[in-house]
């Protein structure tokens, strides 16, 4: 209190400038040092990346020899075995289409629930949706395995739209909770007075408010079943494999092939960097969804 | 029906209309129902399957007989020194690790990066990347730089005069190399959640302890880092959760089992490996029972140290 009404004085200016200390050049330095170290973190999280790209391009003899990591002719030979093997795209096209399904309707599901809980204070109930996020997914695989198999499902979409719904279910209720929690409750009475129902005052006032919460699930909500390998690695079948359970088509106990490695990874990698290039903003604000309240 | 008709003070609604107020009556649970309803039927169905079956000696295929063995399976997880509790420690050691890690280096990106400076979004989206990234095509990318012979991370230690390191290769640097990997995967994650609680920080109490003469270092630890504290807690939970049930990474370097000594094993790959490749479902049941209790209890500590000390 009595600290406030230091800054509350006129001259508090002078006495700030007197008290905090370091001069122009001790400023500077730190300066300086700051960038230093934010370059190092820079190098550090973007050289592995980079390096995956570049072995990519490089013949398995140069990815071989690492004393002359930057001598080397760009070859696509790499991307061209990954591709030459037909199934590959219809890989892609399953990770794509597994996550889209599972977004949209883990979506359809997550914020009507979202807004409930958040309206009526349903922690109760949030925490139970939670629980599919604490409890070890492989305690659900074998009763899920014997489920699906005797309904015939492993194998298909079906089984892995479910269990990525599962994963994010959770994740759009969480975000989404938190966005309507912040939503100012007045809007939706105003609506009430001006003669909404209550669901017609969620789906006309509360939802279009909602679209960047939405998007903000979404996109997270997407990368989580992109990048799931779990699930994928029991419940897919030799056509519904997803990508990251189709690199290891190129692992083998004899060898290794670590040119298409590489490029595999590269192919899974890339959708996922272009949506962090896009959409930071919600990727961040996704992240931190809840964590700035306490 | 009947309650719809109970519902209705109106006479002479349609049906539809009917339905209609109905609905918005019990709107909190018409809206909250799907979500929990699914949850409900695909976790329950699993938990009470996975309690049944640790009682019993299931074994072989899904539809093989089995009997009720009691708390047979139990006592062998408990007593087994060679796999199971070797597997509790290199789960704690590794979640502890990387814990503590990701949230000492989590904090330093997220003060480099709080106060504003140029190329910031850029910047921004780079540390965004190793987090975004998909897991298992991490996990192969620092196996091939982490290679003893043909990996980059042993030239360029021999640019500095440091001797090639076995990294994978051996059992004993397996461990700390598979938390140095996680720590670069998920430092950013923690760090973006810390950088946005310290940008929601309010600037004027930092600015007082400024004017009252607290040092940069002072003022970090008795204004910045209190304020911080829920907002940490978060990231711990967060960060705690996944670290337990860590899959893609460890699988990818070692395979089931964790390798050939079994180095990288740890409970949740134990789990695996004893249902999906030793097809020995009762033990594996059991494993996650107790495994499942274990996490409850990490996070319960949590949220008790939470509620106890704000």
């Amino acid at each position: 209190m009595t600290v406030t009404s230091h800054r509350d004085t006129p001259n508090s200016e002078q006495r700030a400038s007197v008290i905090s200390k370091p001069g122009r050049s001790g400023k500077r330095a730190f300066m300086i040092f700051r960038a230093i170290m934010i370059a190092v973190v820079i190098i550090i999280f973007v050289v592995p990346l980079l390096w995956m790209l570049m072995s990519s391009f490089k013949s398995n003899v140069a990815i071989q020899d690492p004393t002359h990591p930057f001598s080397f002719t760009p070859i696509l030979s790499n991307y061209h075995d990954v591709f030459q093997n037909d199934a590959y795209l219809k890989f892609v096209f399953n990770s794509f289409w597994i996550a889209i399904c599972a977004v949209v309707l883990s979506l359809l599901i997550g914020t009507p629930a979202a807004y409930a809980m958040s309206r009526f204070n349903m922690q109760k109930s949030a925490l139970v949706v939670l629980l599919a996020r604490i409890i070890p997914g492989i305690s659900l695989l074998v009763p899920w395995y014997y489920v699906f198999a005797n309904l015939g499902w492993v194998g298909g979409y079906s089984v892995m739209i479910l269990s990525h719904m599962f994963i994010l279910i959770p994740v759009s209720l969480y975000i989404m909770m938190s966005f309507f929690d912040s939503l100012p409750i007045e809007l939706e009475e105003a609506a009430l007075v001006d003669g909404l129902t209550p669901i017609g005052a969620f789906a006309r006032i509360m939802l279009p408010l909602s679209v960047p919460g939405l998007a903000t699930a979404g996109i997270l909500s997407f990368i989580f079943s992109w990048n799931n390998f779990m699930f994928a690695l029991v419940l897919t079948g030799a056509n519904t494999k997803t990508l990251p359970v189709a690199v290891f088509d190129f692992v083998s106990y004899a060898s290794i092939d670590w040119g298409a490695i590489m490029a595999a990874s590269i192919v899974m990698t890339i959708p996922i960097m272009i949506v962090a290039l896009f959409a930071q903003r919600y990727i961040v604000s996704g992240l931190t969804a809840g964590a700035t309240k306490g | 029906m009947a309650t719809v008709v109970l519902d209705s003070k109106v006479d002479g609604e349609t049906l539809g209309a009917q339905l209609w107020r109905w609905t918005n009556k019990h709107r909190k649970w018409v809206l909250a129902s799907p979500a929990l309803i699914f949850t409900i039927v695909m976790i329950g169905f699993p938990i009470g399957w996975t309690i049944y079956l640790s009682l019993t000696n299931a074994y072989g295929s899904v539809r093989s007989p089995f009997s009720f063995v009691g708390l047979h399976n139990y006592a062998t997880a408990l007593t087994d020194t060679d796999r199971f509790w070797p597997a509790v420690g290199r789960t704690f050691i590794f979640t502890g690790g990387a814990l503590i890690l990701e949230l000492a280096a989590g904090m330093g990106v997220a003060l480099l990066l709080w106060r504003p400076f140029k190329a910031q979004g850029a910047i921004r989206v780079i540390v965004l990347l190793p987090f975004v990234a998909t897991p298992v095509a991490v996990a192969m990318m620092w196996r091939l730089i982490l290679d003893p012979n043909i990996g980059f991370a042993n030239e360029m230690l021999s640019w500095i005069g440091i001797g090639p390191q076995p990294w994978f290769a051996s059992s004993f640097a397996t461990l700390p190399t598979l938390i140095m990997v996680d720590v670069w995967e998920f430092t950013p994650m923690v760090a973006i959640v810390l950088l946005a609680g310290l940008s929601a920080l309010p600037n004027d109490i930092d600015e007082a302890a400024r004017i009252d003469g607290a040092g940069p270092w002072q003022r970090f630890r008795f204004v910045t880092l209190p304020l911080l504290r829920p907002v940490l807690l978060v990231a711990v939970m967060l960060r705690a959760i996944d670290a337990l049930k860590t899959f893609d990474l460890l699988y990818t370097v070692k395979g089931p089992g964790g390798g050939s000594f079994h180095e990288a094993e740890t409970l949740n790959i134990y789990a695996y490996t004893l249902s999906f490749q030793y097809n020995n479902f009762g033990l594996a049941s059991a494993v996650l029972i107790i495994f499942f209790v274990i996490i409850l209890i990490v996070l319960g500590l949590l949220a008790v140290s939470r509620r106890t000390k704000s």
